[in-house]
């Protein structure tokens, strides 16, 4: 059976093309392109919340796009099973819906940051990293202003705790950092849910997955998924 | 139908105390480049205007919580304080 994923599309995204592209490159189907105003779409193993500013980025980010119907109908698949992988916006989104614990917020340095990031790869038993071995040190690009994570310490212990954060920002190699470029605490640069199916992170794994474009660090979550659902 | 006002309501969302907030981090900054040396430190929020027909205060008041608890306000972040403010 073909693995079928979807793939929604908010005003103001723009990182679902890549999504797509890298998609039926490895899952040999194209995605189904869900427009926002749609309150169901066919069923699929995995839903994609892609990067972008969603209705602008009103409010905060993601805030309004976790309360639209196609969200909400995005949370009824999610509760049914259905895997669902935020980036970027996708990953505000998810926070704001209260699918993921914890908040997206400014970057610390006040700046957009749009460059490669080392990450460690703190989870390589998920749906999402299996092809990954556990500790990787990988780099995928950051493109966002509001990707500081934060979460009470209660909150972070318990996370930590439970195994729910996946990556985290480790710096490396030329890229000259101390790990993190955004103020995130802990270093938190991606975060699962409970289940284990739904996964949220502020780097963009669907840009480094083509060796023309520089990386294929990230190529391996898509393919990781596919894999395990397929 | 029980009759309904209109009211105006006044809301401040705030980061909670511990947040670190690189925006008001900024503006003190800037505050003591013009040579405000005062300013010992500065929060950032927002001021949210909403004008709504209700039965009377209680019900806007309890409307409104809820509006700042789905909506306004990311409780995991940020506090919510909501004033009326008169039609």
């Amino acid at each position: 059976m073909a693995f079928k994923s979807a793939v929604i599309v908010f005003p103001g995204s723009n990182c679902d093309r890549d999504v797509a592209v890298t998609l039926e490159e490895i899952t040999g189907r194209k995605p189904v392109m869900v427009w926002h105003r749609e309150t169901e779409f066919p069923s699929a193993d995995l839903i994609v919340l892609p990067g972008g500013f969603s209705y602008g980025d009103y409010l905060r980010s993601g805030a309004m796009a976790a309360h639209s119907p196609i969200v909400r109908a995005v949370k009824e698949q999610a509760e049914r099973g259905v895997a669902v992988l935020g980036i970027c916006n996708g990953f505000q989104i998810l926070t704001e819906a209260k699918l993921l614990p914890g908040a997206l917020m400014r970057n610390t340095s006040l700046h957009y940051i749009c460059r490669d990031v080392g990450l460690k790869v703190e989870r390589a038993d998920t749906l999402f990293t299996k092809g990954y071995a556990q500790g990787d040190q990988v780099v995928m690009p950051i493109a966002h202003k509001d990707g500081s994570y934060y979460a009470d310490e209660e909150t972070l212990d318990r996370i930590e705790g439970e195994g729910q954060v996946v990556f985290r920002y480790c710096g490396g190699a030329g890229l000259g950092d101390n790990g993190n470029p955004n103020g995130s605490r802990r270093g938190i640069a991606g975060v699962i849910s409970k289940s284990g199916r739904i996964l949220g992170l502020m780097p963009h794994p669907e840009r480094a997955a083509d060796a023309a474009l520089g990386g294929i660090d990230g190529r391996l979550v898509f393919e990781s998924i596919t894999r395990e659902l397929q | 139908m029980e009759a309904r006002f209109p009211m105006k309501a006044r809301i401040t969302v705030t980061l909670k105390s511990g947040v670190l907030d690189p925006q008001g981090r900024a503006i003190a900054n800037a505050l003591h480049s013009l040579g405000f040396e005062s300013v010992e430190d500065v929060r950032q929020g927002k001021l949210i205007e909403v004008q709504l027909k209700a039965t009377g205060e209680e019900q806007a008041r309890a409307e409104l919580d809820a509006m700042c608890k789905q909506l306004l306000a990311n409780t995991v972040i940020e506090n919510y304080r909501v004033e009326l403010v008169g039609g």
